[in-house]
């Protein structure tokens, strides 16, 4: 049977980037997903250089039910995953749906940078992704958010009146247009409701 | 055919103009990564499209020698991931302290930071004059800079701060004298080192070593041919040698994992049995 509703893409992946106040936000993100969420979520969240990513792996890991992980080199992305990226690597989604990790020179004064993941995850997935830019600091995603965008990915930019550091926001918006704008809350029920698969037909 | 798939149909045509004609093989590359690289030169180049690469990078050999720097990536630093050097210490030169003589092989030195921190070591731990060092690399740019141990004073806090995590007793001052906005490295340092180029694609052993270090270089490498350089390794390395790879390398995938045992997990430092 033909469905009668605008044809939803199935989204595989949604791809989230934040920096200052970018804790929390996450993990008020990742407190609305349920255990069953479809789809994987990559992260890049800025971290001083020698941070211990595993802290912020346990941080975010008790405040959501997902499995959460540090991202590993060359490991195959599974749904229903949160995979974080390493404090001092940048964070890369091959064509096959591996994860690459690299030590190349900074983008935007970061390593890992939101625009090397959305850019490389706007190729990977592209009608079937899902770009987030949240709270921080710098321009840092605004270039990959458009990319995701032009390559038919979906786009959310967290409200800047929301946000604990609006230039990243602001820098999105700026750079992506068609991007909604959405509080914490409704960006998680969105993911929920964006990723949800219509059950198959008997 | 979407614009994805024609660029990969591109870059697989410039990688096998560029085997072809140079004989350097990028295929087993990670291609995500490769990819921002040889994007990143297009631009430079004023270039549109992958494939007008290919015309010009086979007539032009001087355009060659600029692309292959601009895929390498000589990030580095002096100390990186201290707790390594604390591992060295403890585990590997007690093992050095038992050859009359010893060859390390630094794999993929870039611009030598990572040389001059081993030859550290191994001054304070008294064998700087007991041990050959080889520093190897494609990267031939890199790897006069690494001969000239010339480096910006910009870093050398952050170097020293390194320094100091490693748990090494002496000064780090005590390595290089400072000159306007650089340093240079003690010359008793370079003494026993030896910079070369080598191509872990290609080339073939050189030696027994009883220590290897490839750090953060296999990460640009695809499964397969991380699975060439470690058996490559392998065979390099004396008995009971040691291999110590970058903190997010492992070798536990590849077929050639059971020939080492893992030492310590965290430091990528291995054992071959
Ligand atoms: C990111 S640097 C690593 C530097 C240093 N080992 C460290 O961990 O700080 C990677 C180096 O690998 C070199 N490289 C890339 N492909 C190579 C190959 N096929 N053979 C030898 N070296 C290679 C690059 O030229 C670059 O200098």
């Amino acid at each position: 049977m033909e469905k009668c509703q605008e044809r939803q893409h199935r989204i595989r992946a949604v791809v989230i980037g934040a920096s200052a106040g970018g804790a929390k936000a996450l993990s008020e993100i990742f407190s609305r997903l349920s255990s069953d969420f479809p789809a994987a979520i990559l992260v890049v969240n800025h971290l001083h250089p020698h941070s211990k990513t595993m802290q912020m792996v346990d941080y975010l890991g008790h405040r959501c039910k997902l499995r959460m992980k540090a991202a590993d080199d060359k490991e195959t992305i599974k749904p229903g995953t949160i995979y974080l990226a390493p404090a001092n690597y940048h964070l890369l989604v091959e064509a096959d749906l591996s994860l690459s990790l690299t030590i190349d020179e900074k983008v935007n004064f970061s390593r890992p940078s939101i625009d090397v993941l959305f850019e490389t995850a706007a190729e990977a997935y592209q009608d079937e992704l899902i770009g987030i830019v949240l709270t921080g600091g710098s321009k840092d995603g605004a270039a990959g958010l458009k990319k995701i965008s032009d390559f038919g990915g979906r786009v959310i930019v967290q409200d800047p009146k929301t946000a604990e550091a609006v230039i990243m926001p602001q820098s999105a918006l700026r750079e992506c247009e068609d991007a909604q704008v959405m509080s914490l809350a409704r960006i998680g029920d969105f993911l929920r409701d964006a990723v949800q698969v219509e059950p198959l037909a008997p | 055919m979407n614009r994805v798939e024609i660029e990969s149909v591109e870059i697989e045509l410039l990688l096998q103009a560029i085997t072809k004609r140079y004989g350097y093989d990028f295929h087993n590359y990670s291609k995500a990564s490769l990819k921002r690289r040889i994007i990143g030169f297009l631009h430079k180049s004023n270039l549109e499209q992958i494939s007008e690469l290919i015309p010009r990078l086979l007539h032009d050999k001087g355009m060659f020698r600029s692309f292959l720097l601009s895929l390498s990536v000589t990030v580095t630093e002096m100390f990186r991931d201290p707790n390594v050097y604390v591992v060295l210490r403890e585990r590997v030169i007690p093992f050095l302290k038992t050859f009359p003589f010893c060859k390390i092989w630094c794999a993929g030195c870039a611009t030598g930071e990572e040389v001059y921190s081993i030859a550290i070591l191994l001054s304070e731990s008294g064998l700087l004059d007991k041990v050959q060092i080889y520093a190897t690399d494609i990267n031939d740019e890199s790897l006069q800079k690494a001969e000239l141990g010339i480096y910006s004073r910009t870093q050398i806090q952050e170097y020293t701060r390194n320094y100091q995590l490693t748990g090494l007793e002496g000064s780090f001052s005590d390595y290089y004298h400072a000159s306007f906005d650089s340093v240079v490295m003690d010359a008793s340092l370079k003494k026993n080192i030896v910079f070369a180029n080598h191509n872990l694609v290609s080339d073939e052993s050189f030696g027994k070593m009883q220590l290897i270090l490839c750090r953060n270089t296999l990460i640009y490498f695809n499964s397969e041919l991380q699975g060439r350089v470690f058996s490559l390794f392998s065979e390099s390395l004396v008995n009971k040698g040691f291999l110590c790879l970058g903190t997010k390398e492992d070798i536990q995938f590849s077929s050639v994992s059971n020939k080492f045992r893992s030492i310590r997990q965290n430091e990528k430092l291995f054992q071959l049995r």
